[in-house]
């Protein structure tokens, strides 16, 4: 089972994470910039942030044979804080990376205006810079928050395959299934989305434009979940082709969609054909 | 490595005009390298060039783009290595060599080497590291050793090799002898050409020395 899980904070996430990942299945990553638990108070420690996810963090997946992608933005929490605001003048350095496949986490925490503004600069840099947008949905009043993500998605113009509303469940995935975007799903030990009621969703909504991520961080979650869900589909009758597709095709077509994914090698060559492999190569 | 011989090793990179265009327009106004440098890679490439033993296409691009500029090299160079990524920050390093700027670009080496990344720590040993006073120099190797960064990536190691060296390599081997590890044999062969195989590991073994 060839895995790449679109969404996890791998900065929160320890070194043998990453090799019980690579063990797994675990072919590729990409890593959203967010919040870190602890708020931030300036421009400099954002920049340091997102220096680390196309840095250091890239550097610690290659050891384990992991190809390590990045998504920069201003969260939308703390796109309410003045202090931070400022973020969005350097974001356009960033999104000229290689490393950076999209635009995100960008959306709506608590839906205040100063979220709305954040929101519909970032997604403009999107189309300015050719990139695709990953939109976090917010965890209260999330139906409400999801249409009007959508309706902000609308708006700016961009081409909505472009586009994934992520963290989605069963109440949300009618409101997106039908837009065009693609579908996020945030697989965690207890909350958002179990590998269950992830199969039952696939079984209901089929597996095009489906996205299923671990997104595991600081808080109670789990890396390996992605592996789990495919394990559950293939219990629950789908193919394995159809595992390929939710895990490994989608993630690499909705991605490849910034002409930056780099997956050399990762595709057909089993992790640990990449042990012996020297980093000291460059390029990535 | 002269910029001439990056030039004539670039030449069957998959846009060869949009090198040639870029050259042109940083040379004419200095700030457009903050747009080329990091579009670089996704231009050229990041093929191993078989013309130019140890460089890759983007970090040639790139260190051409900094030889490109009309003035300034130590300014853009301190500026695109600490708004780069890795791949970035690696080609200033290699391209330091190549440029008008004197010891201007040793603090950018004493920063790739305080990282554990060791893409950085084997970039900043090529050439431009005769810059580094002697104990920054051996720590260096030292940390060369230590993280599996081949000895081959630093230029002038037998010129510079001294005896401070050999005792500081002896004394790690000595710990790794101790803990019944083994060290990277290009360390090992260095040590016996250094003359300090055993006997500096014994004579280092004093803490006090330490």
């Amino acid at each position: 089972m060839r895995i790449f899980d679109p969404h996890i904070h791998m900065t929160s996430r320890t070194t043998d994470d990453y090799q019980r990942m690579a063990a797994a299945g675990v072919r590729a990553v990409v890593e959203p910039a967010f919040w870190l638990g602890q708020p931030r108070t300036n421009v400099g420690s954002f920049a340091d942030y997102f220096d680390s996810l196309i840095g250091w963090e890239p550097f610690r997946a290659g050891q384990f044979g992991v190809r390590h992608h990045a998504t920069i933005a201003l969260n939308p929490k703390e796109a309410n804080d003045p202090r931070c605001r400022p973020v969005l003048d350097v974001l356009p350095r960033y999104l000229e990376k290689d490393a950076v496949v999209a635009v995100g986490e960008i959306g709506y925490d608590s839906m205040t205006p100063e979220e709305d503004s954040a929101f519909a600069g970032q997604l403009a840099l999107a189309v300015a810079h050719d990139l695709p947008a990953l939109v976090h949905t917010p965890h209260r009043d999330k139906a409400r928050g999801v249409e009007r993500s959508l309706a902000v998605v609308a708006e700016s113009g961009i081409d909505p395959g472009r586009v994934v509303l992520d963290h989605l469940n069963e109440v949300t995935v009618k409101l997106v299934r039908d837009t065009g975007c693609w579908l996020g799903f945030s697989i965690y030990p207890d909350t958002k989305m179990s590998p269950p009621r992830m199969v039952e969703i696939l079984r209901a909504y089929g597996t095009e434009r489906m996205l299923v991520n671990s997104a595991a961080d600081w808080g109670r979650s789990d890396p390996l979940l992605t592996r789990a869900t495919g394990e559950a589909m293939l219990l629950a009758g789908f193919t394995e082709d159809d595992v390929d597709r939710v895990l490994w095709r989608n993630p690499v077509e909705f991605y490849g969609q910034s002409g930056r994914l780099n997956l050399t090698h990762a595709e057909t060559e089993a992790p640990a054909t990449f042990e012996g492999n020297s980093i000291l190569r460059g390029g990535s | 490595m002269t910029p001439e011989r990056l030039r004539s090793a670039l030449r069957g990179v998959p846009d060869p005009g949009w090198l040639d265009d870029a050259l042109r327009a940083v040379t004419a106004d200095p700030s457009t390298i903050m747009r080329f440098f990091p579009a670089a890679g996704r231009r050229c490439g990041w093929a191993v060039l078989a013309e130019a033993l140890g460089w890759t296409a983007d970090e040639a691009a790139r260190a051409l783009l900094l030889t490109a500029l009309p003035g300034d090299h130590a300014g853009h160079a301190e500026a695109l290595y600490r708004q780069g990524d890795a791949a970035e920050k690696r080609a200033v390093l290699k391209a330091l060599p190549l440029l008008p700027i004197g010891a201007a670009g040793v603090p950018l080496l004493h920063d790739a080497i305080r990282t554990n990344d060791t893409r950085l720590v084997a970039a900043a040993l090529g050439p431009y590291a005769r810059h580094l006073d002697p104990a920054a120099w051996r720590q260096a190797v030292l940390k060369c050793v230590f993280t599996g960064v081949p000895l081959a990536v630093v230029a002038d190691l037998d010129d510079r090799a001294d005896s401070e060296l050999a005792a500081m390599l002896a004394a790690l081997a000595a710990e790794r002898d101790a803990a019944g590890r083994t060290m990277p044999a290009d360390a090992t062969d260095l040590l016996d050409r250094l003359g300090a195989g055993r006997a500096a590991g014994t004579a280092r073994s004093t803490p006090t020395e330490a």
